[in-house]
């Protein structure tokens, strides 16, 4: 896939009509993402329940790539456990520095889209950014 | 066709549009081939030797310095200083006469269009010294008014730090104006010259600037060699910025004293071969002639203003005159974030910068997190202009919009 495909064809829907993009009323789980280099600048809510992840929202503001990617993310995560939802985000991390295997890239489902960014070196941060924050604030509630 | 452009390897790929000339210049092939020649023909460590490769090494290096100490129209060839950039050229002036001439409550006076490497230094001065960093605001195009001058550099102003053309804006300054206005009250005025020196003819006395500096890259010679020009007393008074080898004239266990200007500031084994590739970029600029340039970039940022402003959705800051650009374009889309419209316009091989163009403070004030910019060089054409504003009009398209 080009990189006009993939605009056209998964980023531009994600970004122009996402549909995690706006802000939970009491979430358990909350931080912020910034990219200080372009301004990708997102804050991420998780509700978690018994280490379910029962719902998810982000806001914020950043480039297409930026927010498409958070958007499919919580598509993703949105009901797995936070093992579970730990585990993509390493697949999705790996897949954009071109160290995933085909099955693994598939379980990514759309952001699966997203591979050919491991060849614009610009972009891997704008891709990873809802990921990022996501592992952090997982792996901060576990220490 | 533009006659000057089979000069330049990389441009003879006629599918890519280099648009993004002030991050740094193109090279044409005598630039390359001076270097080359240095290292096949003549290169040992300058300044020291007493055989005659190290000696020839030494020649072409000071010629280098003469030859830039023309281009700048400076009294001597020991007022300048070669660096590894413009950064490091401003840092050194910091570093050296800003720590030695900036106390407890002096005002540092900072043009908010400035690059963050005119602007990091001073912020570094000011807290060590206690002193206070005075911001000179500009109108929404770019212009300081002769109000704003008068009102902010005062009797407390130890240093005016300025570039000559804003890398965002394109916006050129009276610079002798307001060196006059700081020497009246006693300051002295630092010029970045990163955007002018490329673009227009500069004479650092006719500016009476007491300080210049220059990129080599941005001018068409290599990658890591800069230039600082001082006013030799001003040099001659400060202390050295890096210390060691070839800066020194004597040296004990306690004590050492310092080589004379230039040296002093050139600590270590010094970039000569770079500096040669400098010296033939300056005469190859010397022969395309800073007439040509202004001319030509002129007209080429006229008709991309003119393209871009038939685009709906397109935002053009900075000047509405395409003379006061320097061939610096910087915009933005509606709905478009900087990084993503450079994607879309690298996916038409058309190279553009988008960001934050390491000047924050302006953008700030602009009241956007990035734009687009588009900055252009005589060697590009109407041609390349006409395919820009033609992938441009996509943009929109293809993030999503109907058209």
């Amino acid at each position: 896939m080009d990189l006009k495909e993939m605009y056209r064809e998964i980023v531009n829907e994600h970004n122009l009509h996402p549909t995690h993009k706006h802000a939970l009323d009491n979430p358990t789980l909350e931080l912020r993402g910034v990219n200080p280099s372009c301004g990708d600048d997102i804050t991420l809510q998780l509700m978690v329940e018994n280490d379910m992840i029962t719902d998810g929202a982000y806001v914020g503001q950043g480039c297409a790539i930026s927010q498409a990617s958070a958007d499919m993310m919580l598509d993703l995560v949105i009901g797995k456990s936070k093992d579970e939802a730990l585990k993509v985000a390493d697949i999705f991390m790996r897949m954009i520095k071109n160290e995933a295997s085909e099955e693994e890239i598939e379980s990514l489902d759309e952001a699966a889209a997203l591979q050919n960014i491991s060849h614009m070196p610009a972009r891997v941060k704008c891709a990873q950014l809802g990921w990022r924050t996501m592992d952090e604030i997982i792996k901060g509630t576990e220490n | 066709m533009n006659v000057f452009r089979q000069d330049f390897p990389i441009l003879k790929d006629p599918d890519y549009i280099y648009f993004d000339n002030a991050a740094t210049a193109q090279k044409p092939a005598c630039v390359m081939e001076a270097i080359s020649k240095f290292y096949e023909t003549e290169n040992a460590n300058p300044l020291r030797g007493l055989y005659k490769w190290s000696v020839m090494a030494t020649e072409s290096y000071e010629a280098a310095r003469e030859k830039v100490a023309n281009f700048l129209g400076a009294r001597k060839a020991s007022e300048i200083v070669f660096t590894r950039n413009a950064t490091e050229s401003l840092n050194l002036i910091a570093y050296s006469y800003g720590r030695a001439n900036v106390n407890e409550g002096d005002e540092i006076v900072v043009a908010v269009s400035e690059h963050h490497s005119n602007i990091l230094p001073w912020q570094m001065v000011a807290k060590e010294k206690n002193a206070k960093l005075v911001w000179l605001e500009c109108d929404e195009n770019g212009y300081y008014s002769d109000e704003e001058l008068n009102n902010k550099i005062t009797s407390k102003t130890r240093i005016v730090a300025i570039a000559q053309v804003s890398n965002v804006l394109g916006v050129p300054k009276p610079i002798k104006k307001i060196a006059d206005i700081a020497h009246s009250v006693g300051a002295v005025i630092v010029v970045d010259g990163a955007q002018s020196a490329p673009h227009m003819a500069v004479n650092v006395q006719a500016m009476d600037a007491d300080f210049f500096v220059f990129s080599g890259h941005k001018l068409m010679g290599p990658m890591g060699i800069g230039v600082l020009y001082g006013k030799h007393e001003l040099l001659n008074d400060m202390p050295p910025f890096l210390t060691g080898g070839e800066m020194i004239e004597y040296v004990t266990r306690e004590n050492a004293t310092y080589a004379e200007i230039p040296h002093k500031f050139e600590a270590g084994t010094v970039n000569a071969a770079d500096a040669v590739g400098l010296a033939a970029a300056i005469d190859y600029i010397k022969s395309v002639g800073f007439e040509y340039i202004t001319e030509t970039e002129k007209n080429l940022t006229a008709l991309l203003m003119e393209e871009m402003r038939a685009i709906p959705h397109v935002t053009v800051y900075g000047s509405p005159k395409a003379k006061d650009h320097c061939g610096i374009v910087t915009f933005n889309i509606d709905g478009c974030h900087p990084h993503d419209v450079s994607s879309i316009l690298d996916a038409d091989h058309i190279c553009i910068r988008a960001g934050h163009h390491c000047a924050q403070p302006l953008l700030q004030y602009m009241n956007v997190n990035a734009t687009c910019r588009a900055s252009m060089y005589f060697y590009n054409t109407e041609d390349e202009v006409h395919r820009f504003a033609k992938s441009l009009a996509k943009v929109r398209e293809e993030l999503g919009y109907g058209s």
